[in-house]
């Protein structure tokens, strides 16, 4: 059974469809990238997924379970996590404390939870870090805070929105690493990325979307031959 | 809270504890009673409004329903006061719910305002409520003789003292259990970021909720307290407007979000305002108001985290 | 009335739609406006009526440095800090009218504008008749100052999008101080007008301001022209309020009817946030 499944998804905003008829599933394990251009209705799908929208048409299944019309808290709990595009770390809160709050999902005792944190931390490499508070952070930082605090709630499927914007290129190998190792480890994921270097290397299959819609779903070999895509997204030059 | 912190907050307490012993004048236990009723208040406010982020400016509403609660039962010979209180507390609780569902789905500004509307609806529903005593007021029977039971001392009123400090450290105690608890760190995170919270599976209204009925309970305490005090209430005394500023102002000067600050605030607040009352006669009452407004405006502007924020950066300076 | 709280309003919304931050001490420039034109008259013989330009230059000017003085500086802040600062700044305004001034009600006495008119059986006041007139038409001018002059523009401009208005020359600090400016003016002409009626004492913001977010609220905040409805609304709904209920309770109902759009429409009923 596929960990998530989501069907038909329609999603309007007044007169603008953000997403029309989205359907594709994530298996156990699996790692699927997400590309298409800047409005191709990316974000709008996560929100959908994790439960800030509501679509107006179809259905996400987690587990074989209806959820679409969970909340957030829900959601997560079900362990679907997500990193948000536009970073939002608990600010007057130290690293720590941040990851604290993942964690507690898992636990009530506070000693357990700085255990968990300080683990995430390490693991995304923020280790040193943790006391520092979460405002002083670079961008780079903050995002590698995200991606603990998240993974702190113990999930089994992690959305990543652009986990590689607005940091320098220097820092992009060891973020991709990181994501590399965390599907090692078992972990499902579906990453919304625009760098397509990244994309490709890291993917076992992407699901391409322009004006709200799927316009292909196949391994990267297959991708990047696909004249639709290459046409809205990708450009002859990429070869 | 470090070891040294916790001893010196034992020896204020043990302080706190002998100075009716040793200060037999009925004005400055008095001017000390209302300090810490206001730093309890103060302290409730803050656990909804400093700690979870919900900016309240109507609780005025739960001291009243704690007062009137209280009022009621001792002038209709219904039971103790004590009894009073926990009925009075948990009818603020369950006020505190009925509002918070509807009105925490509200952010920022609107949920401010409507709680200003709440406050003030309540508060001209009193006014015209005869059951109450409407605008009249409610006056609570003399009960003699002095007596723990009847929550009424006339002989000495240091027991009123000691009751209220036990508020006071009932809040405080409350307070430093929550911000060790998870409860603190979701309250923290729904403050500061409440989407991001329910992406982690923090049930964000629940805990809003939580804050809320806590602040409440504590707030209707401190009512009951205050109409057995005073032994006359009125919506104008309980439920105004300017109450609710008033509880608020303490808590920001203080410093929102902190352990300590409600406290501190109100021993600045409270002597300050008794002072210009005293040197300034009538007019007096709106000069200390004077004041509390210009120093909301420096400390929003300068420091937020008030007076208690102002002394830690002191203290790392140093 | 209504009209009234619409102007009132409208200055509010002004300023909410700039900079997203609201002005709690509103009802205290309001209160500042009447009192300007109640000692205009005590001391000079002008009627507010008379005076109106003046009130309004003094409350732009108090708008203006309100926003230089005190709100630069929490632009950036938490909302904790916005919403105390201006409500400190209320607080600060109220007490100093109290002790400058007292807390007793004045009223201006024998002003231009008196008697009454009978319309369909019903005696209205000609004050606030001319009230009402004014109102429209200051809040015509406003209307036409935002969408027809280039400033209005600009300031327009600011509101939807800060970033890209500073990229295109628009200097955003004076756009703010002009925002808090006309919020200012849009008082002080609702203030001289009012003055020609309405008792003048420290308290008398608070009440009107309530209205005012009230109406702000219903036409949805940042949505000036939505204003004129939420006031003619939100008078409407007091005066039923008191005729059907109880004269004491009317302001139940405005406050209710607060709670009721303000959950239902949390953008207000034709607001942008």
């Amino acid at each position: 059974m596929s960990l998530l499944q989501v069907s038909g998804l329609t999603k309007r905003f007044g007169g603008l469809v953000a997403n029309r008829d989205i359907s594709f599933s994530v298996a156990p394990g699996e790692l699927v990238g997400i590309i298409g251009p800047n409005g191709a209705g990316k974000s709008t799908l996560f929100d959908l997924i994790t439960g800030f929208q509501r679509p107006d048409v179809g259905v996400v299944r987690v587990d074989g379970v209806d959820v679409t019309q969970r909340r957030p808290d829900e959601i997560s709990r079900r362990g679907v996590a997500r990193t948000f595009q536009k970073l939002r770390p608990f600010a007057g809160m130290t690293a720590l404390e941040n990851v604290m709050v993942g964690a507690f999902q898992k636990t009530a005792d506070v000693g357990a939870a700085r255990d968990v944190a300080r683990r995430a931390l390490s693991a995304v490499g923020l280790g040193e870090r943790a006391d520092a508070h979460a405002q002083g952070l670079s961008t780079g930082q903050r995002k590698r805070l995200e991606l603990a605090r998240a993974l702190a709630t113990g999930p089994r499927l992690l959305l990543l929105d652009e986990v590689t914007g607005g940091i320098d290129q220097a820092t992009i190998p060891g973020l991709v690493r990181l994501v590399r190792d965390l599907h090692a480890g078992g972990l499902a994921l579906v990453v919304i990325e625009h760098n397509m270097r990244v994309i490709m290397e890291i993917s076992q299959r992407i699901v391409a979307l322009q004006l709200g819609q799927v316009i292909a779903d196949a391994p990267p070999a297959e991708i990047v031959r696909d004249r639709r895509v290459i046409d809205a997204y990708l450009g002859e030059s990429w070869r | 809270m470090p070891r040294g912190r916790m001893a010196v907050a034992i020896a204020l307490l043990g302080v706190a504890l002998l100075v009716p012993a040793v200060v037999a004048l009925p004005y400055p236990r008095d001017v000390l009673i209302r300090i810490f009723l206001f730093a309890t208040l103060a302290q409730a406010w803050n656990i909804l409004a400093g700690y979870c982020g919900q900016i309240s400016l109507g609780h005025a509403i739960f001291f009243g329903t704690g007062a009137y609660t209280s009022g009621m039962f001792v002038a209709r010979d219904v039971a103790s006061p004590w009894v009073a209180m926990v009925v009075g507390a948990l009818l603020a609780v369950a006020l505190s719910q009925l509002i918070g569902a509807p009105v925490f789905r509200l952010r920022g500004h609107y949920f401010a305002i409507a709680t200003i509307a709440v406050g003030e609806i309540v508060h001209i529903l009193a006014v015209n409520w005869e059951l109450i005593g409407a605008a009249r007021g409610l006056y609570i029977p003399v009960k003699r003789p002095d007596s723990l039971v009847n929550f009424q001392f006339h002989q000495s009123k240091a027991v009123y003292y000691y009751i209220v400090l036990g508020l006071l450290v009932i809040g405080l105690v409350a307070t430093w259990l929550i911000e060790r608890s998870r409860l603190g760190y979701y309250f923290r995170a729904v403050r500061e970021e409440q989407d991001a919270a329910a992406s982690l599976g923090v049930r964000v209204a629940r805990t809003k909720r939580v804050a809320f009925g806590i602040s409440a309970a504590l707030t209707a305490a401190c009512g009951t307290f205050y109409a057995q005090y005073v032994l006359f209430i009125d919506p104008e005394s309980v439920f105004p407007l300017s109450l609710s500023i008033l509880i608020c102002l303490v808590a920001v000067l203080g410093g929102v979000g902190t352990l300590w600050g409600p406290l501190v605030g109100a021993i600045v607040l409270i002597p300050l305002g008794e002072t210009t009352r005293i040197y300034l006669g009538g007019t007096g009452k709106a000069v200390d108001l004077v004041i509390y407004g210009a120093l909301i405006m420096l400390i929003s502007v300068l420091q937020p985290a008030g007076l208690v924020g102002i002394a830690r950066r002191w203290r790392r300076r140093g | 009335m209504g009209l009234v709280y619409a102007l009132i309003a409208a200055g509010l919304s002004l300023i909410f739609g700039l900079m997203e931050i609201v002005n709690f001490a509103h009802g205290e420039f309001l209160m500042l406006a009447m009192f300007a034109s109640f000692w205009a008259w005590a001391l000079w013989r002008l009627d507010p009526l008379v005076s109106l330009p003046l009130t309004v230059l003094a409350l732009a000017a108090l708008g203006w440095v309100t926003y230089h003085g005190l709100v630069r500086f929490i632009l950036g802040a938490p909302m904790l800090a916005q919403i105390f600062a201006t409500f400190g700044l209320a607080v600060f305004l109220r007490s100093a009218a109290q002790a400058l001034w007292g807390a007793d009600f004045h009223l201006v006495k024998e002003p231009l504008v008196q008697g009454r008119l009978a319309v369909a059986g019903v005696f209205i006041g000609l004050p606030q008749l001319v009230a009402s007139a004014g109102a429209l038409l200051a809040f015509g001018l406003l209307y036409w100052f935002i969408t027809r002059t280039e400033t209005g523009l600009a300031l327009q401009a600011t509101a939807q999008d800060r970033q890209a208005a500073s990229l295109m020359g628009i200097d955003t600090q004076q756009m703010f101080a002009l925002g808090w400016a006309l919020g200012g003016a849009c008082v002080g002409v609702a203030g001289a007008l009012l003055a020609t009626f309405f008792y003048v004492f420290p308290d008398v913001g608070a009440s009107f301001a309530l209205l005012a977010y009230v109406a702000v609220a219903l036409g949805g905040f940042g949505n000036v022209p939505a204003t004129l409805a939420g006031g003619v609304v939100v008078g409407l709904v007091e005066i039923l309020g008191g005729l059907l209920i109880d004269p004491s309770l009317k302001l139940v109902g405005v406050f209710a009817l607060y709670l009721g759009v303000v959950l239902w429409r949390p953008q207000g009923l034709f607001g942008r946030f």
